[in-house]
């Protein structure tokens, strides 16, 4: 679920943006801690078998004599049921975990961004129509939509990652079109289209990289909310199937034994909440960064 | 002002048949056997025949929409694969459990949400306020699955001080029985002076209800502390201290009202949330309500029942959008005496 | 002349931020006495709200006083603790500002609203407060009283809602009103009107007035002196007849020239050249000399203090106080 700027910030970003963006991330203790977490993050999904102590059980492969070890020096998150060290499937799902959000997010953002920009450029009937229809995939309660049609097509992760794309792109149809609103009535467009220029050109070249900075502050926050999405999705069973070492389906595994062996629902569910809260805590500071009212 | 009634009454109306279209269209249009799914995976050829005929499926789309419809608005909305019991009755019977842990957790995070977001905008970037912004952040990052089970094994491993899982326990069934009337057990429990009963479905309502109240309370205190800020910030305040009103008179009882307004869309949202949100929860806590019967029809593809909730849910989205926007109406005299 | 009400002397104030520091008033000084309007004129950015706000220390955090005193009656306002400060904004004190549109809380009706000043500095009872509230609304000339009291902003006119702002206004008696630009908002026939009534309510009750505009023509009709202030400093302090009669700034003289008049219609505007200068604490001479014609070496060099030239007529000038340069 998108909570998004008030008012999109339309254009480039103010001067020295990357300056202050860098002071931020690397000063301020909250956004120095986001910008780790997510290199971490990064760092994890590209190599992360090489990362892991026991990159094979990371994959799946059991090992049946150190079932449930509490965390210890060897193995730091401790062990599951079937004996497969924790840490190692914490950092091998990362890769899952990142590829599904950000690919939610794109394919979000391919739908979305240009429905939303022809329906702001176009005003009138389409705009009238266009939103008509994005408002009634918002009038579902979040996640439910994508539940309903996972259980259509049936579980698994990619469906979980369609379902999950098509319950998002209203939000960012709505971003782009409240950015081409107001992009429409600014000089250089009216000049475009005065000298001819076809809409749908005005559309691709000027307004829709004109929009990026909103949707891309969005776009930042949203990965760490389908991140979250889609690890409670595969909590309830509608995501991943193991032995994939997902860490919604992790957490579910645990269940049946959390309360004598914590360890194994605990650090797969610390990884998606550090992971969501670094996104948060990002978008925020993009956010307060872009905010029009503390650069005047 | 009634103008804005009706047109917003019409507008939700309106959404309502765009839902059943979508509804209508992830029943019967997309899968490929429709007939298969209402009937469940050990259906026979003639019963698949049978449905074909009552669902109208070899008709036309539109015309399978008119049958939907009736369907819908008469009450039947198929057969639960997995209970064998109507949909609609499944849903109904099961809706008190739920809308009491909502309402719990609802009535926890409005209150603490507000409190602490105008805390939060009175100390601007003193201790209160970043506490605040962190305990914000954390509780709308947090996995709800993820609390709950963490609350589970510190209150009732670690601390044994709460119950792990259910409405009540499972001996008061024979000891202190709750008489059911609204199907709320707070409720029933008071109106039938069981006061142990009362206490029991208490101490179990208090980790479910805080787990699905983390995400409300983060979100109203950011909305409420943003709203606050802005608020203050108003001519109309500066006039206000310019007379000599008091701080905290102007604080409370000016600046807050005008604040409050926009955080009702924040609070519609909250309870849009806890609609799915109580799913998960319903399911770390085994607590009977619509959530558990959700996700167990989700995971048997118990496809009349997954529909009947998926369109339930949208409905009661709509609703709650209405009271909202309504309630944000009346309460702001622009609009209600325009 | 009058006693004296309140007397601002030699006020600076300036801007902090976590960067620079600028001046905004670079020492002020004014007197208004006793039943007195004084009009405080200059141009937008002179600091003539900031010098209102600073009487009822209603500045924004970012702003600071830098030096000087404000005295009303017997008290050190700026030394005055907060506490009784706001004891003295709204009863003896009272400001009214731009728009009232937006002066007003749009969720509360003009009565409630005007009961909470009432309420805060006055011990009278329900019934009393009401006939006071309805008392001071009729005495702004506003209609159906009762009506206007259950009204909640957005259902009166921008006229009205300046009535009910000065009427609230002046619910406890303040001895000084200090009015920020009340007519500006509104259209000109109903800034006359406000005028004439501001005027009338003032001799009828005799309450003091710091009137702040940038609008020379409406300082002419309503104030009894007039303080022109330039770039956070005192120009010239006349009474209104003798500024208009014999400016004897060259920036006053530019103003009164610039006003446009039925005689001089069909020629081109008289303007003064160049703009006003940003920080005016970093001005070594007279603030006014890079766009003044009479200017010689002594002003760009020496700040120019205040002379009088006259009976109640004070100029900051090098040249005001040599007769013989035969200017007026």
């Amino acid at each position: 679920m998108a909570i998004g700027l008030a008012q999109p910030v339309v254009g480039a970003p103010p001067r020295g943006f990357g300056h202050r963006l860098r002071r931020a991330l690397l000063t301020d203790p909250l956004g120095f801690f986001s910008l780790v977490v997510i290199v971490l993050l990064i760092v994890m999904a590209i190599i992360g078998s090489a990362m892991a102590p026991y990159p094979m059980q990371g994959e799946g492969a059991s090992s049946v004599t150190t079932r449930l070890f509490p965390p210890s020096w060897a193995h730091w998150f401790g062990t599951d049921l079937f004996g497969r060290d924790i840490l190692s499937r914490v950092i091998v799902g990362a890769r899952g975990a990142l590829v599904v959000s950000v690919a939610v997010v794109a394919l979000a953002m391919a739908i979305g961004v240009p429905i939303g920009a022809i329906a702001g450029y176009s005003r009138g009937r389409i705009d009238g129509a266009l939103m008509r229809l994005t408002d009634l995939f918002l009038a579902f309660p979040p996640l439910l939509l994508a539940m309903a049609i996972v259980a259509a097509l049936g579980p698994g992760l990619d469906h979980a990652a369609l379902a999950l794309a098509i319950s998002w792109w209203p939000w960012y149809a709505r971003l782009a079109r409240g950015t081409a609103i107001s992009l429409r009535e600014r000089p250089f467009i009216e000049a475009a289209r005065s000298i001819g220029i076809p809409d749908r050109t005005i559309v691709l070249r000027h307004i829709v990289p004109n929009s990026l900075t909103p949707i891309l502050v969005q776009a930042t926050i949203d990965i760490g909310t389908v991140i979250l999405a889609a690890g409670s999705l595969a909590f309830i069973g509608l995501g991943a199937s193991p032995p994939a070492p997902d860490w919604g389906l992790m957490v579910a595994e645990g269940r049946t034994y959390i309360l004598d062996q914590w360890w194994v629902s605990t650090f797969p569910g610390l990884a998606i909440f550090v992971a969501v809260l670094a996104f948060n805590l990002v978008g925020d500071l993009l956010r307060d960064l872009l905010d029009p009212r503390q650069n005047a | 002002m009634t103008r804005f009634v009706v047109r917003r009454l019409a507008g939700s109306a309106l959404v309502l048949l765009g839902l059943s279209v979508i509804t209508f269209t992830l029943a019967r249009v997309i899968p490929s056997n429709p007939a298969a799914l209402y009937i469940g995976p050990k259906a026979r050829p003639e019963e698949i025949e049978r449905v074909t005929r009552q669902l109208g499926l070899d008709q036309a789309p539109p015309v399978q929409y008119l049958t939907y419809m009736r369907d819908m608005l008469t009450g039947d909305w198929g057969t639960s694969i997995g209970t064998k019991r109507p949909v609609l009755e499944e849903i109904v019977s099961r809706l008190p459990a739920t809308l009491e842990l909502i309402a719990a957790a609802m009535a926890l995070a409005i209150p603490l949400g507000i409190v602490l977001g105008v805390l939060s905008a009175r100390w601007q970037r003193r201790p209160p306020d970043v506490l605040v912004r962190v305990v914000s952040i954390v509780g709308v990052s947090l996995p709800a699955f993820w609390l709950g089970l963490l609350l589970q094994v510190v209150f009732f491993r670690n601390l044994d001080l709460l119950p792990l899982s259910g409405r009540v326990s499972a001996d008061l069934r024979f000891t202190a029985p709750i008489e059911p009337i609204t199907g709320l057990y707070l409720v029933d429990a008071a109106l039938g002076w069981n006061w142990a009963a009362f206490v029991d479905a208490s101490r179990h309502l208090v980790l479910p209800a805080l787990t699905l109240a983390a995400f409300p309370i983060g979100l109203i205190a950011r909305m409420t502390r943003a709203s606050m800020i802005e608020t203050l910030d108003q001519d109309y305040i500066r006039t206000a201290r310019a007379y000599g009103l008091r701080d905290r008179f102007v604080t409370y009882r000016l600046a807050l009202r005008n604040a409050l307004l926009p955080v009702l869309t924040v609070v519609g949202l909250t309870l849009a949330y806890s609609l799915t949100g109580s799913f998960f929860v319903e399911i770390v806590f085994n607590w009977p309500g619509l959530g558990t019967f959700a996700v167990h029809s989700m995971l048997n593809v118990d496809y009349p029942a997954i529909m009947g909730i998926a369109l339930f849910g949208a409905a009661a989205y709509v609703l709650i959008n209405l009271v909202v926007d309504l309630a944000q109406a009346w309460l702001d005299p622009r609009v209600r005496l325009a | 002349m009058s006693e004296t009400l309140l007397t601002v002397d030699d006020l600076a104030v300036e801007f902090v931020t976590r960067d620079r520091r600028s001046t905004a008033l670079d020492g002020v000084s004014l007197r208004i006495g006793a039943g007195e309007v004084v009009g405080l004129v200059g141009e937008t950015g002179c600091g003539k709200t900031l010098t209102g706000l600073s009487i009822l220390r209603l500045l924004p955090r970012t702003a600071r006083v830098a030096r000087g005193s404000i005295r009303f009656r017997d008290l050190d306002l700026l030394a005055l603790d907060e506490l009784r400060m706001r004891g003295v904004r709204g009863s003896q004190i009272s400001m009214i500002f731009q728009s009232p549109g937006t002066a007003f809380n749009p969720l509360f009706t003009i009565g409630s609203q005007i009961r909470h000043i009432v309420g805060e500095h006055q011990k009278l009872s329900r019934r009393d407060a009401d006939e006071r509230i309805r008392e001071v609304l009729v005495s702004v000339g506003l209609p159906e009283v009762e009506r206007v009291t259950r009204s909640y902003p957005h259902q009166l006119s921008g006229g009205m809602l300046q009535r009910a702002m000065i009427a609230m206004a002046l619910v406890n008696r303040p001895a000084l009103l200090i009015a920020d630009e009340p007519t500006t908002a509104l259209d000109v026939t109903i800034a006359s009107q406000i005028l004439r009534l501001l005027r009338r309510i003032q001799e009828e009750q005799g309450f003091s007035v710091l009137f702040i505009t940038h609008d020379l023509g409406v300082v002419r009709t309503v104030s009894d002196r007039v303080v022109v202030l330039y770039a956070g400093r005192v120009a010239e302090d006349a009474s209104t007849p003798d500024l208009f009669r014999e400016p004897r700034h060259p920036y006053s003289r530019g103003l009164i020239a610039a006003v446009p008049r039925p005689a001089t219609r069909g020629r081109a505007l008289a303007s003064i050249p160049g703009s006003v200068p940003g920080d005016p604490g970093s001005i070594v001479g007279c603030a006014f000399a890079d766009r003044c014609e009479l200017a010689i070496d002594r002003c760009r060099a020496e700040r120019p203090l205040a002379r009088t030239t006259g009976p109640e007529h004070e100029v900051a000038c090098h040249l005001a106080s040599l007769p013989e340069q035969g200017w007026s």
